[in-house]
């Protein structure tokens, strides 16, 4: 029964990443009908960067130099390939932000190396941990469901609250609608970017005491994000993070009947047949999928 | 119809002028990636034919040419002496199987690689009609992702199992007899005839190709990709051109897998990994998103170009950065539309360059 809920936990952290990538995918698809590829590169960089600069800055500074640093990055790929395109195709985003993510991934392979590397836990270290009911949780997966928690609240509020958000909505609602309105629709899409960008580094920098990161650890991430946002249903932020849960709590229960080898193809498998069955996604209604461009 | 032949006579006029240049350099050895290269343009010819013609992208082909490759791989280098049974020995009474010895000396009782290469294709047909059903009723973003995730799939199967060699993948794979004493090996006295064999069967699979678009079939894909609806109003059955071009074009991947790990004597999970799904896709975006003959042509350069190391550290990067550039320069392809008169339209963002969805 301990071993249920050690796994249960275990799922419980991955799945909150997850949801936070699939969070970042639905900010920029509700802003601009784009999946960004990239997603899971947003993640590794957060990741990385803290790592190089934890090694002369203060553990909190450096994550937020992270945060930083890959804010920006989202918004130059924005700038440099999304903003100037008039009306792309589908299929020509799909490319350009797998271009984008292969371009970032081998630039942090020329920067980083093949290194595997990792932050130190916020708080005790990797042997320690809280007993709760006989249940041993390091104090890491709490600052990971605590973050990732403040983060869905947090943007929440700001697309609900502020007036910035509000008009972010107004643009993926109607994009000529809102430029009419006064809103600066093309300075949105790259505020989108900038947003998922920043989120994604986040859920990199607290993740990264626990799972690692190395240059190629973004498309693994990417791959399960969208599964989680397609599972949810595209761009319902809300649903993503009971997708997370779920896709992270079979995934963790998978080792059970599965080699560990496998896992990986276990969150595509269920990909393919929420694909198959029901594209709209579990949360979704059909209804509205219609509506939606792909 | 004379211009489609003399395009076939011009490439055939290509390969042989290549060979002489080689022969007349004493650079032989360049033929050994040339070959390499045909069995991959092998690929990228049956990618085009999906991407350009039929309008489905596929992010997973490295997945089928996995499938060929390992597959023919395996059954041609099992051991089946220790495993006598009612089917090996109806087998081996057949025909079907052969003896041979291993570099060591010992011997090995194996699937004859014909029959091998039979059950790659079949077992390919089956994937992909199985998974090709579902998968192309997906447009866009899902059907990407979708193909993406079959080769994935494919990948984490090769990498994660044991009796496929996990990481290490399978090794001495024998060569692959053809008619007339001929053996597709990498066996550097038999490069020459290899280069031609290899080109030889690009050709075929171009030939067929050619027809194939220049046919009903052809002209009724053309109207699938302009405007579904419409063609299906007119009574062209979509669904089922678009699986049977998905079919044949992992089924070129697949024969590819076959002839190239027979050619390399061994195949790796590498084969099947995603850089070379988008690898494949790059290259018949370069090419000319439906131009089959700039397919060819640009995958015998950057093939090339990649398998010498020319690019070296930065292979992946060179095709991450020719995909971005071809999709925001020129999403056509480069050797199909006039590209000044594409940057032109980018630059004045004329309305009248909106592509469809």
């Amino acid at each position: 029964m301990e071993f249920f809920f050690q796994y249960l936990v275990a799922g419980i952290t991955y799945g909150t990443i997850y949801a936070i990538v699939a969070i970042g995918f639905n900010i920029i698809y509700n802003a601009t009908g784009i999946i960004n590829f990239a997603q899971g590169e947003f993640v590794m960089l957060g990741g990385m960067t803290a790592v190089t600069l934890n090694g002369f800055l203060p553990l909190p500074l450096a994550i937020v130099l992270a945060v930083v640093v890959t804010t920006i990055v989202g918004a130059v790929i924005e700038i440099l390939f999304i903003r100037w395109l008039y009306k792309p195709s589908v299929l020509r985003m799909v490319i350009i932000t797998i271009g984008v993510s292969i371009l970032i991934r081998e630039i942090a392979l020329h920067i980083w190396g093949e290194n595997v590397r990792a932050l130190p836990y916020f708080t005790g270290s990797s042997v320690s941990s809280i007993n709760l009911g006989g249940v041993y949780i390091s104090s890491q997966v709490l600052w990971v469901i605590g973050v990732g928690a403040l983060a869905v609240a947090a943007l929440t509020a700001f697309f609900n609250l502020t007036m910035l958000g509000r008009q972010m909505r107004a643009c993926a609602a109607n994009r000529d609608a809102a430029r009419l309105c006064g809103i600066d629709a093309g300075n949105m899409v790259t505020l989108s970017f900038m947003i998922s960008a920043a989120i994604g580094a986040i859920g990199g920098a607290v993740v990264c005491p626990i799972t690692y990161v190395q240059y190629d650890s973004g498309t693994p991430l990417a791959i399960k994000g969208f599964t989680v946002a397609i599972l949810g249903g595209l761009g319902n932020s809300t649903a993503a993070v009971g997708a997370g849960m779920i896709l992270g709590i079979l995934e963790s229960f998978s080792i059970w009947v599965l080699p560990t080898a496998y896992k990986e193809a276990i969150s595509i498998a269920i990909l393919l047949g929420i694909l198959f069955v029901k594209p709209s996604g579990i949360f979704g209604s059909a209804e509205a999928a219609r509506l939606k461009e792909f | 119809m004379a211009r489609r032949y003399f395009a076939i006579a011009a490439f055939v006029g290509l390969i042989v002028a290549i060979q002489l240049a080689t022969l007349a350099t004493g650079t032989g050895y360049y033929l050994t990636q040339l070959t390499m290269t045909a069995y991959y343009s092998l690929v990228i010819v049956g990618l085009c034919m999906l991407i350009g013609y039929a309008g489905q992208i596929s992010l997973g082909h490295a997945g089928f040419f996995a499938i060929g490759g390992y597959v023919a791989g395996f059954l041609t280098t099992f051991d089946l002496k220790s495993h006598q049974g009612a089917i090996v020995s109806l087998l081996s009474n057949s025909g079907a199987l052969v003896s041979r010895h291993d570099v060591y000396g010992g011997s090995l009782l194996t699937v004859h690689p014909w029959l091998a290469c039979a059950a790659a294709i079949l077992l390919t047909v089956v994937v992909a009609y199985f998974v090709g059903g579902p998968i192309l009723k997906l447009k866009g973003h899902y059907l990407a992702m979708a193909t993406l995730g079959i080769g994935i799939i494919v990948y984490r199967i090769v990498l994660g199992t044991e009796f496929l060699g996990a990481a290490d993948g399978i090794s001495e794979v024998p060569g692959f007899p053809l008619p007339g004493g001929l053996l597709i090996t990498g066996d550097s006295s038999s490069r020459v005839s290899n280069y031609y064999l290899a080109w030889g069967v690009v050709l075929l699979g171009m030939v067929l190709l050619l027809n194939l678009i220049h046919s009903r079939i052809g002209r009724a894909l053309g109207a699938v990709h302009g405007a579904e609806d419409a063609a299906e109003a007119m009574g062209i059955p979509t669904a089922r051109y678009k699986l049977h071009t998905f079919v044949l074009s992992a089924v070129f991947a697949a024969l590819a897998g076959v002839l190239l790990t027979h050619y390399n004597g061994g195949i790796g999970p590498s084969e099947a990994g995603v850089m070379k799904s988008v690898r494949y896709v790059a290259i018949v975006a370069i090419g000319g998103m439906a131009n089959l003959w700039g397919a060819l042509s640009m995958s015998l350069v950057l093939n090339y170009l990649s398998l010498r190391g020319y690019f070296g550290t930065y292979d992946d990067a060179v095709f991450g950065v020719i995909l971005i550039l071809i999709m925001l320069f020129a999403p056509d392809g480069l050797l199909r539309r006039h590209l000044f008169s594409d940057l032109k339209r980018i630059v004045s963002r004329d309305p009248a360059g909106e592509e469809a969805p």
